[in-house]
């Protein structure tokens, strides 16, 4: 059973976890990314973060990533939690993941849906720094990674 | 009609996050831009030909060639940042 999360309250990645493998045997590897929230970027220190993202389209985008995921590989379930709204420093934003029978599935599945959300679901971030505000950059190092999985099947 | 959406720095930029718009002339998301572009200032700089956006149309990913239909709804974004 896969599940895809858009939510503003903070969520418990152990607890995901266990929710993600309970009452199946059949699962042999569950490989797991988080994404936390920094407290530097470009050499300043962000005191906090706002995600914004887009109600509707997130949502689809990410059950599409993850059912892209399920085509590609042998997987049991897939988990992704995503956080909007305000978050401080050490805050996990982001929570992907993947149970399989054995684990190359699950390694390959999980850093595929993070290197797919990264530039493809609609969330942008917007950070504080001092008493300053900006709008972080899409980085190019995100799409060479998508580029990578587009070229090796 | 045509209902546009606007997020994150264009929304903030433009200072609007919706409008309606009539789709007569406008058969593709290019021809869209053409006509954001027209408006000049803020409009013309954020959706350039060589600035990066991002398009949707009725929540899917989208782009120049994508056709227009009466009651889309279309989105204009910044490359995304999340994860």
């Amino acid at each position: 059973m896969n599940s895809v999360r858009v939510q503003s309250e903070p969520f418990d990645p152990n607890r995901e976890v266990d929710l993600l493998r309970a009452d199946d045997p059949s699962i042999g590897a569950v490989v797991t990314f988080i994404g936390l929230m920094r407290d530097s970027n470009q050499g300043d220190k962000v005191d906090r973060l706002f995600l914004e993202h887009y109600p509707g389209m997130t949502e689809k985008a990410l059950r599409q990533i993850v059912d892209e995921a399920d085509a590609r590989w042998e997987l049991q379930h897939c988990r992704v939690v995503h956080r909007v709204g305000e978050l401080m420093p050490s805050d996990p934003i982001v929570l992907v993941a993947v149970a399989s029978r054995h684990r190359k599935e699950a390694f390959m599945a999980c850093e595929f849906i993070i290197d797919y959300l990264k530039t493809k679901a609609p969330f942008w971030k917007r950070e504080s720094t001092g008493d300053s505000e900006r709008w972080v950059d899409a980085r190019e190092n995100d799409d060479r990674a998508v580029r990578r999985w587009q070229s090796k099947p | 009609m045509i209902q546009l959406l606007f997020f994150a720095r264009f929304r903030e930029e433009l200072g609007v996050d919706a409008e309606q718009l009539e789709i007569e002339g406008l058969s593709c998301l290019g021809d869209l831009l053409v006509r954001l572009r027209e408006r000049g200032d803020t409009w013309a700089r954020l959706f350039a030909e060589d600035q990066r956006v991002m398009m949707a149309v009725n929540q899917e990913v989208a782009d120049r060639q994508t056709p227009l239909r009466e009651g889309d709804e279309v989105a204009l974004f910044p490359p995304v940042t999340g994860g």
